[in-house]
């Protein structure tokens, strides 16, 4: 099939924490690349702390299906209150990863996909945030860690592409502060 | 949005990561039309949104036309239309069934707007999502349709509606699904604007109401003794459209290096099986098919791109091989067979006198999810001969 090589990843969030932001930032780099790409909402009710779904699909191959992914290489988890309700980790295979938004032990974390086999890395988007941006919003370390789990697209990439995208929006110094953040998530442990 | 020119490999693309609501705006700030009339809906508004920033933005003359209504957006764009303006519009659902009584009169006075339309599902119950409802109920309007699978086809075929329009005097509305193609970001390559300009050049009617030089009068009263001719006039010149599609189609390839038809054909050559479908879910039917394809069935696909006016014969012919079939309309004909399925039935039964197994499916009403196992149940029906009169529900 034409497709095998998609790279498929689903972030699962609530309204606000800016998971379409970091699905169309990883989406803009890809195709910056010269990748394919689909990124694409769960098409629910959206309202700020309800929860909601992401998909991004990348491939170096044009990309026709439209189906939402059912069998993901990566899960970002941005809110992890979220695998209380939700089925996250879901046809996630023992080699491929699961990126949570935690500063809790991965004993714990596991615990809440307990048929999940594969590597669970963590990160303490949140407290990360906080510190370098003043705000809570997680997306930005979640990205850097994506990139360094995955290597999906290049770090240059991805901050080349916030810049460009945000410092009209943000100004200089919240985006320089966010591009931190990113290289944060990617530095971290 | 992000817009970039570079380089791959020596060749000057434009490749922008774009949502087919973005692509549509960027397509009609290249089309630069005079007059573009706006009102907000789900899920279009990313079109006008995105238009009305980019006029703030100073990157288009454009006059917008903000109104109350789609009924006034439709009655704007005949009065701007008529005047002599090259004008443009978009709406979803609602609105668009608000514009319906002023559909016919922009097609009647054979003013050639652009609408895109991003298709979405008609109350009651209230519900935001993508369907055809909205589109099949407008059907028989007057105005040419043009279905899109992706943000790209979405982009192209804008040019070649406008360019449809401008050549044949009929208004054209461009179709991408609700959300799935207006709300997904996207890998699209876009025209140089040197070269989207030179594609759909100056806008010059031969009549307009602002010519003082040559005053005409539209919208005359036409009673018994002479509506029957307008509406055959109507007609006849709607039936040029098919070929005149044709040529703006290799012009466009011409352009842009991307090819479009009547419809696509999918593996249909040595098919036995069939499915016949409009908008985003070919893509994932493509996947199907191919699937399939590996286990070696012999599947194809027909994915229609200009629904009105409806090319039967071509339809009827490519089809005419092929033994069994299934239609999937994303629209319901609440008492009857989709509009979908009643084109397909109509084209081959003037196209070959060998009895086709046909089988109609309505699916994703309301933005339900579409998957490719639910296409592949479809071709298993088909392979087991699962097929009757009666309408069967991908739910």
């Amino acid at each position: 099939m034409k497709n095998k090589n998609s790279f498929e990843i689903i972030f699962f969030a609530r309204g606000g924490q800016g998971a379409k932001t970091a699905s169309e930032l990883l989406a803009h780099a890809a195709v910056r690349e010269g990748k394919f790409v689909k990124a694409f909402p769960h098409f629910g009710p959206e309202r700020s702390g309800a929860p909601t779904k992401m998909f991004l699909r990348i491939s170096d191959d044009e990309i026709r299906t439209q189906e939402p992914i059912v069998d993901p290489d990566v899960v970002v988890v941005m809110d992890e209150t979220v695998m209380d309700n939700e089925d996250t980790t879901k046809n996630l295979d023992r080699n491929e990863f699961l990126i949570i938004n935690s500063k809790h032990p991965k004993e714990e974390i596991r615990k809440k996909a307990p048929d999940f086999k594969g590597a669970i890395h963590a990160v303490d988007g949140t407290g990360i945030a906080l510190e370098l941006t003043g705000n809570p919003n997680p997306n930005s370390v979640l990205v850097g860690k994506l990139v360094q789990v995955t290597g999906v697209v290049s770090l240059d990439g991805v901050t080349d592409i916030f810049r460009e995208y945000f410092t009209p929006k943000l100004g200089k110094e919240l985006t320089e502060k966010n591009i931190a953040a990113i290289h944060a998530g990617h530095d971290s442990l | 949005m992000i817009h970039k020119t570079y380089s791959i490999q020596n060749t000057k693309y434009n490749i922008l990561a774009l949502t087919g609501g973005a692509a549509a705006a960027e397509a009609l700030r290249q089309m630069e039309p005079d007059v573009m009339a706006v009102y907000p809906i789900t899920p279009q508004t990313p079109i006008i949104e995105t238009f009305a920033k980019m006029k703030a933005d100073g990157k288009v003359e454009t006059e917008i036309i903000q109104v109350e209504s789609e009924h006034s957006a439709m009655s704007a764009v005949v009065g701007a239309q008529a005047a002599g303006a090259r004008t443009v519009t978009a709406t979803s659902s609602q609105g668009l069934a608000l514009m319906h009584e002023i559909l016919y009169i922009a097609a009647g006075l054979r003013l050639p707007s652009l609408m895109y339309v991003s298709s979405r599902a008609l109350s009651a119950p209230l519900n935001i999502h993508g369907e055809h409802g909205d589109v099949m109920a407008v059907r028989d309007s007057g105005w040419v349709q043009i279905f899109s699978e992706n943000a790209q086809q979405a982009y192209d075929l804008g040019f070649i509606g406008l360019k449809l329009a401008e050549k044949t005097r009929y208004p054209v509305i461009a179709v991408m699904d609700g959300f799935h193609t207006s709300h997904t970001t996207e890998r699209v390559e876009v025209l140089e604007d040197a070269d989207a300009k030179e594609f759909v050049g100056e806008y010059s009617p031969e009549k307009y109401l602002l010519n003082l030089e040559d005053p005409i009068s539209l919208g005359a009263l036409a009673l018994q003794n002479t509506y029957f001719e307008f509406k055959l006039d109507q007609e006849k010149g709607f039936s040029k459209i098919k070929n005149e599609y044709k040529k703006i189609c290799s012009e466009f390839r011409k352009t842009s290096g991307r090819s479009y038809k009547l419809f696509d054909s999918y593996k249909l050559d040595d098919a036995k099986e069939a499915i016949v479908i409009l908008g985003s879910t070919a893509g994932t039917a493509r996947e199907v098919v191919d699937k399939l394809r590996d286990e070696g069935r012999k599947v194809g696909l027909l994915s229609i791109h200009l629904f009105r006016p409806f090319p039967y014969k071509e339809v009827g012919k490519e089809l005419a091989h092929i033994k069994k079939i299934a239609v999937l309309d994303r629209a319901m004909s609440v008492g009857a067979y989709p509009p979908l399925y009643t084109e397909i039935v109509n084209s081959i039964y003037h196209a070959t006198s060998r009895k086709i197994d046909i089988a109609s499916y309505i699916y994703g009403l309301g933005g339900r999810d579409t998957f490719q196992k639910d296409i592949e149940k479809v071709f298993k029906d088909l392979e087991e001969g699962e097929i009757s009169e009666k309408i069967k529900y991908l739910k």
